[in-house]
């Protein structure tokens, strides 16, 4: 067993379409809320293959589409001090922020750094002690864990160069917000498994219940989209709402309960701006009194930064599902990954960017 | 980035008193901090994101899933498989227009 290979397999993929086919007997929108879901259904066709009557609506789960530009303003005003290396996930680089993106902070001679996980970051602090070292830490439920430890460690390991720029944001209350949106279509939800992995499902019989949609935990690999859709069409046809799990070789009831006793430690859940959507209440984490010492934004005092949002790009519009990526006017024009006007067009898990890659020989207009 | 895959463990130690694996993705091998999955053993296939290990992968699970799949293929066996079907049917009818 690789877990890869197996769930990719087109024999079996083919079983659950025809069960998916044989389900569905009416119109249906459901929401994919990871990024990665999106990409993984653009990649492979899968909302080509579904039922007419089957919508997914693709969600805000990329991180680094929802991180609001107020936000990546901090950083560049961070990136760009003589004394900071600056540390970031890739994805960040090439995000713009008002008039410029950390790759041109980089080029204009700030020490902006690419690295794999934020120990990494933690690692160049260790050895560059003369030296301000800031991890840019965006993300899920997924990420906050690793942060969480790497914050930890710097504590335990007495690294004070290091410190957290901290934008986290949690699922659950994105859902609650979608559903109050007064112009939502969301029938469902395919909930993000690793989220799950990490959080366990605690979080979900409450909204279940609130707004009377199934939540089906879903995987990545084909076979493990196609299994949370035929599950989640199952209970929409029966008008059932509960909470299911269709990738439990990753995700226990409980979660990883280490993993969420150090997320509570280092964090403490406080209100997050998502890009495009705005607040939302209690929607991410901060660090907590205890660790606050570790705080970019307080050790270098960029609280007060303040922007404002442009108009011209609609990915607020696209990460709340009320449009498709190419129903943008500037979609493949003047927004491509070369040039992006947002995050949803630079992330490899953002919706535009899917679009950009697998389906834009479809919608280009000719001539 | 948010991005989790499944690797298999392959060595673990302990360093600076912190859990580490090396972890092979597809032969691409990397270090992995195993304190959020500290029973994790060589061998075995764990979720990995920015370098922490998040969940095991259950084997159990993941064939009674497989199997599941298999059996929603009965209605193929009493009618036919219906893919094969519309495909020799599209054919049929592409020779047709020629």
């Amino acid at each position: 067993m690789k877990y890869v290979e197996e769930f990719n397999d087109p024999q079996l993929a083919r079983r659950l379409l025809d069960e998916i086919h044989a389900t569905v007997t009416r119109p249906w929108a459901m929401m994919e809320v990871c990024g990665g879901q999106t990409h993984s259904i653009i990649r492979h066709g899968i909302d080509q293959l579904l039922p007419d009557e089957v919508e997914l609506i693709h969600g805000p789960g990329c991180p680094v589409c929802v991180t609001p530009l107020e936000m990546i303003d901090k950083a560049l005003a961070i990136a760009a001090r003589p004394d900071v290396v600056f540390c970031s996930f890739g994805d960040m680089l090439r995000v713009p922020g008002t008039g410029r993106d950390l790759f041109r902070v980089k080029g204009e001679g700030g020490d902006v750094r690419v690295v794999y996980s934020p120990l990494d970051a933690l690692e160049v602090a260790r050895r560059e002690p003369d030296k301000q070292v800031v991890f840019f830490g965006i993300g899920f439920e997924t990420t906050a864990p690793a942060n969480a430890m790497t914050v930890h460690e710097a504590r335990r390991l007495g690294i004070d160069n290091f410190s957290l720029l901290v934008s986290h944001v949690r699922v659950p209350p994105a859902i609650d917000a979608i559903m109050r949106a007064p112009d939502c279509r969301v029938q469902a939800f395919l909930a993000a498994g690793h989220v799950c992995s990490v959080m366990g499902v605690a979080e979900y019989p409450e909204l279940v219940e609130r707004h009377r949609v199934p939540i089906v935990v879903t995987g990545f690999e084909p076979l493990d989209i196609l299994e949370g859709v035929r599950r989640t069409v199952r209970q929409l046809e029966r008008g059932e709402h509960r909470v299911e799990n269709a990738y439990p070789r990753a995700v226990r009831e409980r979660g990883n309960p280490a993993a969420m006793r150090m997320i509570e430690e280092v964090f403490e859940v406080s209100d997050r701006a998502w890009r495009g959507i705005g607040v939302i209440p209690d929607s991410g984490w901060r660090l907590s009194d205890a660790f606050r010492a570790y705080d970019a934004e307080y050790r270098f005092d960029v609280g007060h930064v303040r922007t404002e949002e442009s108009g011209e790009c609609r990915s607020g519009e696209v990460l709340q599902g009320l449009i498709k990526p190419n129903d943008c006017p500037a979609f493949g024009t003047s927004c491509t990954p070369r040039t992006p006007l947002g995050a949803t067009m630079v992330s490899s898990e953002g919706a535009c960017a899917a679009y950009y890659l697998y389906r834009r020989l479809e919608v280009t207009p000719v001539g | 980035m948010c991005l989790a895959v499944p690797g298999r463990v392959v060595g673990i130690e302990d360093r600076d008193g912190t859990r580490m694996a090396r972890v092979d993705f597809g032969g691409v091998v990397k270090d992995v901090c195993l304190a959020y999955v500290p029973d994790a053993e060589v061998g075995e296939y764990v979720i990995v994101h920015v370098g922490f290990a998040l969940q095991r992968l259950d084997e159990e699970s993941a064939r009674a899933s497989l199997e599941l799949f298999e059996q929603l293929g009965l209605l193929e066996e009493e009618f036919g498989d219906a893919w094969a079907r519309a495909e020799a049917e599209q054919t049929a009818g592409q020779e047709g227009v020629r």
